[in-house]
């Protein structure tokens, strides 16, 4: 089946835990929790505006976990934190602080899973041992430009699923779904046989499916966070991302038709 | 004094970084994976070309021939007789464009052509770095696209204007606190953008490895012109530290030496003396941050030491004791704007007037005895503070 993981920054608003709650009901396979960094490197317009919205209101990466655990009976599917490498390194061991520290505070709250996108796998060991002593998936990320070497390793050192960026930018909404999403997805899928979900700039229930007819599934964030931004409430976003799995899940019954097609020209790809 | 004495660390400082970019603990690589191949391969060239006589070459005759260099080392004789000290002035005010800016740009211009790029990417706080950047762009026939807060937009109205007629693009940013911190954000994200065309000619010791190390080697020509001009070895090296590119480049010329290097921050965003380890804009360093670990705001009067960070190099340099670092005053800076501009007929920059703060504050106390002799790199000039300056000095 296709994964569908759609991104919801924490504490955008003060009833955020009811759009993660939408998200679920309206069949996300996994939710993104963005922890607001003040510097996000990598985030286009929309999850800036996002993030900052949520550190004005004094969100804190305590106050999400507090909310995450004070809401675990209600949430079924795995949480996966998304956030920069400064709050995870954060402070020394001997104080409490260190990714050691950061990764069992996760737990604790209910989080299986960790992206840092300034953290590339060069520099993950240390954060690499710290999210596997805690029991979290450590998620690499590979771009486009990820020459095959590393690829490989992005591919071996992953965990739970390799994050394809689909595009050589931020985050944000795309009216095109990049024409390196395909290729890059693929060549991740020659390396590894973690699924491969597909994120950057996904912004239509169409594009996801295109996506996903290479990637085994995607990760929606901006197309989301614009909507809670102009005020959507969670029942527009169960909606919103209802679209999106009802239009992944005609891919799925595409795919026998695929996999026949595929099996008579003897296209093993 | 230091901790260490400067004899035990001679050689194995402010050389090359480890393999991973690291000054000590400092440093590395934490970009997204996107730049990773493009900050490898700027090391691979880097590497390269400083190997290449043909390429120190070229980046000779740029500095004589079209930056002014070498700069003079003025004596500022009236404040040595009013201070009680020798001071010495490295008059990097006196280069092309007004600043030790472009002794990095031209290097990191030649690099950028001979990788075949065609697109320089900056940001710019005081708007010098941005000038430099447009400058030799326009020398070199590229584009260059300038990112700088819109704060800083208003209090450097002239540097806008100098790049633009330098045919430069300046961008401007209106996120966070509007000023070079997330200058720095909105160029490395322009970068992603364009990473097959465009260089991100970043304009200071901070950023991915290798940038910390590429362009302390590229400002390394001002200590190593300062060690020759001096008649003896100073007691005391002194420079301005924002992210510290000056001050890098000065200390390398002297830090074999007994020399005792300062490093003088704004008291508003003095990462050395306030900061605590962490991540941003690519390197682990000193961060003013605030205890969840978001990155606080910076505030001087100086759009060029306007910045929560610090160079890695820096940030080793005080914590094994090799360097000292302290703060000055907003209120202390304009002083020091006008005593020198009075005692020595030189108008320098807000951020270089923080050097000169600290001689004038320090002369005559233990740490900078009567007697003493100080090289002080004057980074640059005070023309775009005019507007700054004529609100503030009677």
């Amino acid at each position: 089946m296709k994964r569908l993981n759609p991104y919801l920054t924490g504490g955008i608003t003060p009833d955020w835990i009811d759009y993660l709650i939408a998200f679920q009901e309206a069949g996300a396979d996994a939710v993104e929790i963005g922890l607001p960094f003040s510097d996000p490197m990598l985030d286009g317009a929309t999850i800036q505006q996002a993030s900052d919205q949520a550190l004005r209101r004094g969100v804190t990466v305590a106050s999400i976990l507090a909310d995450l655990t004070a809401a675990r009976d209600r949430i079924r599917i795995p949480l996966i934190a998304m956030t920069y490498a400064n709050l995870v390194f954060r402070g020394a061991p001997a104080h409490g602080g260190g990714p050691e520290a950061f990764c069992r505070r996760l737990a604790d709250a209910g989080v299986s899973g960790l992206i840092v996108p300034d953290v590339p796998v060069d520099e993950a060991d240390r954060l690499d041992e710290a999210a596997a002593a805690a029991g979290i998936d450590l998620v690499l990320l590979a771009a486009p430009v990820t020459p095959a070497d590393r690829l490989a390793e992005i591919g071996r050192r992953s965990r739970g699923f390799v994050y394809a960026v689909s595009v050589m930018d931020t985050t944000g909404e795309r009216a095109l779904l990049a024409e390196t999403a395909a290729p890059l997805a693929r060549r991740i899928k020659e390396v590894t046989d973690l699924p491969v979900l597909i994120g950057f700039g996904i912004s239509t229930p169409a594009q996801a499916a295109a996506a996903a007819r290479t990637g085994d599934g995607v990760v929606i964030g901006a197309a989301l966070m614009r909507r809670v931004l102009d005020g959507a409430s969670p029942d527009d976003l169960r909606a919103e991302v209802a679209a999106f799995r009802t239009a992944l899940d005609q891919v799925d019954q595409e795919m026998p038709v695929a996999r026949a097609h595929a099996e008579i020209s003897g296209d093993r790809r | 004094m230091n901790a260490t004495a400067p004899g035990a660390v001679i050689g194995s400082v402010m050389g090359e970084p480890s393999a991973t970019g690291r000054f000590g603990q400092f440093g590395g690589r934490y970009v997204p994976e996107s730049l990773v191949p493009a900050c490898a391969a700027l090391e691979a060239a880097f590497r390269d070309a400083w190997a290449d006589p043909a390429f120190h070459e070229r980046l000779a005759r740029l500095r004589s021939e079209f930056a002014g260099r070498p700069t003079a080392l003025t004596p500022a004789l009236n404040l040595s007789a009013q201070l009680g000290v020798t001071l010495l002035l490295k008059r990097e005010d006196l280069a092309h464009t007004g600043s030790h800016k472009i002794n990095n740009v031209l290097g990191q211009a030649l690099l950028a052509q001979r990788m075949g790029k065609t697109h320089l990417i900056a940001e710019t706080g005081a708007g010098q770095h941005g000038v430099a950047t447009a400058t030799a762009a326009a020398l070199f026939g590229m584009r260059a696209t300038v990112y700088m807060g819109e704060r800083d937009i208003a209090r450097q109205q002239l540097n806008v204007f100098r790049m633009e007629l330098l045919g430069a693009e300046v961008i401007p940013v209106t996120s966070g606190s509007r000023t070079l911190k997330d200058a720095t954000n909105e160029a490395m994200r322009a970068w992603v953008a364009a990473v097959d065309e465009a260089h991100f000619c970043l304009g200071s010791v901070g950023g991915p490895h290798p940038y910390p190390w590429l362009v302390r080697e590229l400002q390394r020509v001002i200590g190593e012109e300062a060690r020759a001009q001096v008649p003896a070895t100073p007691d005391v090296v002194v420079a301005c530290v924002g992210g510290g590119s000056n001050a890098a480049g000065t200390f390398a010329g002297f830090v074999d030496t007994p020399a005792r290097l300062i490093g003088v921050e704004a008291a508003g965003g003095a990462a050395m003396t306030d900061g605590r380890p962490g991540v941003v804009h690519g390197y682990r360093s000193l961060v003013l941050q605030d205890d969840d670990g978001q990155v606080l705001e910076a505030e001087s009067i100086a759009a060029g030491l306007d910045y929560p960070g610090v160079g890695p190099e820096h940030a080793h340099l005080g914590t094994t004791g090799r360097a000292e670092y302290r703060t000055v005053t907003d209120g202390e800076v304009l002083d020091a704007v006008r005593r020198l501009a009075r005692s020595e007929g030189i108008i320098c920059a807000l951020e270089s007037a923080h050097a000169v703060a600290w001689v004038l504050r320090a002369a005559g106390t233990p740490d900078l005895p009567t007697g003493s002799t100080v090289l002080l790199t004057l980074s640059g000039r005070g023309d775009k503070d005019m507007a700054t300056l004529a609100g503030e000095v009677r």
